[in-house]
């Protein structure tokens, strides 16, 4: 040890240096986000709370075609099927475990119609297990009234999909 | 200060006749916790909100204006929980261990003098009694940490040992050259001696605390005092990333609380001490201010500020490090000073005369 190094630590200088610097940001404008007041914007390919779509006409998307039953990585899907009066296929059970899903997305990848999407929404809660378990009548709710803002995110995002 | 209290003492003390002395040194007591107390409370907000800012957050603003109900919000949470004992735990002491850490920290307040004959307790040997009292704190932290039962309690409590003790003797060593300068072991007097030299009749009084002749044992004694109270970056005792929380792992509720007083509290003293010590006490900086004790709550609020600004700053300490530093710099040190400062006490150049 030199005096040079004598001198620099019983002179506090690195500590010094340090406590410069936090000072300085001690000053400096704050980057918190307030957040129930403010948000930080979110990306078209946002994947939350997921939702079922219907066409303009209001017949539903889905035609249990169960791709997304079969991709999705969590188990979390569960579908049945039937033949409905007029001979079109569709899901008599449509269940997503939201404590299962992982929100990767896959299953929204996987439908050849658009039908099961994940919306923007993330602000939602359970205050039981059950609350968390979204069956076919949710989702399609879910679609129906997100539906403005899930088709706008879609058409952001068309041109690099 | 006297000529206000008399009347008290007239017509309000005949009322609990003998037992007046009793009642009065209760009230005495109350109007020092209080304050106190509060004091604690504010600084773990203080606290929050310092470091906040220096993370470039802005800290707790939620509770009540500003954020500044939070520590009453804290406080109630904690109040309402349940004290969990661990099965395996000794039962008495793991209760008596937070009452043990907490006692200390507050007892050590009756010898501080807060303005000039001040002091609940004018003591002779009042610096004798604050390294006493000081050095009891550990043992409720050493029962916390044997009587939890639990590995992480016990490292903490054995790192605590270590480390309180080891600090002691520098805390002690750089105290022995206050004492040689002021020549009493009476924190007033301490206060007092400070009060004369040649600045001070100048009108320049901070120019003549004890902080500018004894510069190194100042730092010694505040670095020491940061350790003592066992803060960042010395807080090894806790050290979140090693063994969690140390000697507070199995502490819930209330318990829990009561550590944390202790070492908000404990804080509060040593940043009092030092402000006694070296930097004048209550005694007013430029000559044309009145002296009180609104400038021992200022002193006390920088000291703060520099602990609250060393944890937003610095990673904590390695365990070696920590030693080293204890014993083979600050004792050293010491060592040198002391003999240094007789010396010059010694010499024509005496400022202390």
């Amino acid at each position: 040890m030199g005096a040079r190094d004598l001198i620099q630590s019983f002179s506090l200088g690195e500590l010094r240096q340090g406590l410069a610097v936090t000072l300085k940001y001690m000053f400096a404008p704050k980057i918190t986000i307030q957040y129930p007041e403010e948000k930080t914007p979110a990306s078209p390919r946002f994947r939350g709370l997921h939702a079922l779509r219907r066409y303009p006409n209001g017949e539903e998307r889905c035609i249990a075609c169960k791709l997304c039953e079969a991709v999705c990585p969590a188990l979390a899907i569960t579908i049945e099927s039937a033949e409905r009066e007029d001979g079109s296929r569709r899901t008599t059970r449509y269940d997503i475990d939201l404590t299962k899903c992982i929100f990767c997305g896959f299953c929204e990848e996987a439908c050849p119609v658009d039908a099961i999407v994940e919306s923007h929404i993330f602000e939602y809660h359970g205050e039981t297990r059950g609350d968390l378990y979204y069956t076919k009548q949710m989702l399609l709710a879910n679609g129906d009234r997100y539906e403005a803002e899930i088709a706008k995110a879609r058409e952001a995002d068309a041109k690099y999909r | 200060m006297e000529a206000l209290l008399a009347p008290i003492h007239q017509h309000i003390g005949p009322l609990f006749g003998d037992y007046w002395p009793l009642v009065w040194a209760l009230v005495r007591i109350v109007a020092i916790m209080g304050p106190l107390l509060l004091g604690v409370a504010y600084l773990t907000f203080w606290e929050r909100k310092i470091i906040g800012w220096m993370q470039v957050r802005i800290g707790p603003n939620r509770v009540g204006p500003w954020g500044l109900l939070q520590p009453i919000a804290d406080g109630m949470k904690l109040f309402f929980k349940e004290v969990l004992v661990p099965s395996e735990a000794d039962g008495s002491l793991f209760i008596l261990a937070p009452i043990l850490a907490m006692a200390p920290a507050l007892a050590a307040w009756a010898a501080i003098p807060f303005f000039d004959g001040g002091a609940l307790a004018n003591m002779d040997a009042g610096v004798l009694y604050l390294l006493a009292i000081s050095s009891v704190g550990v043992y409720g932290i050493i029962i916390a940490g044997w009587s939890s039962n639990s590995k992480y309690p016990l490292l903490g409590a054995m790192r605590s040992a270590a480390q309180m003790v080891s600090y002691e003797v520098s805390m002690g060593m750089a105290l022995i050259v206050v004492l040689m300068v002021s020549n009493s072991l009476n924190l007033s007097d301490i206060v007092r001696a400070q009060d004369h030299g040649r600045f001070a009749s100048m009108g320049l009084g901070f120019l003549s605390w004890n902080w500018i002749p004894l510069f190194p044992m100042f730092l010694v004694y505040l670095i020491s005092g940061v350790a003592e109270t066992n803060r960042a970056p010395f807080d090894v005792v806790e050290g979140e990333s090693e063994i969690v929380a140390g000697h507070m792992v199995e502490y819930s509720g209330m318990a829990f609380a009561m550590f944390f007083l202790a070492e908000y509290a404990n804080m509060i003293l040593v940043a009092a001490l030092v402000s006694i010590f070296f930097l004048g006490g209550w005694l007013s900086p430029v000559g044309f201010l009145p002296d009180g004790i609104w400038w021992l709550v200022a002193k006390l609020c920088v000291i703060l500020f520099l602990f609250l600004w060393l944890r937003a700053t610095f990673p904590r300490y390695r365990y070696d490090q920590i030693m080293r530093l204890g014993w083979k710099v600050f004792v050293p040190l010491c060592l040198i000073w002391i003999p240094v400062v007789g010396f010059w006490m010694m010499s024509p150049f005496n400022i202390w005369k």
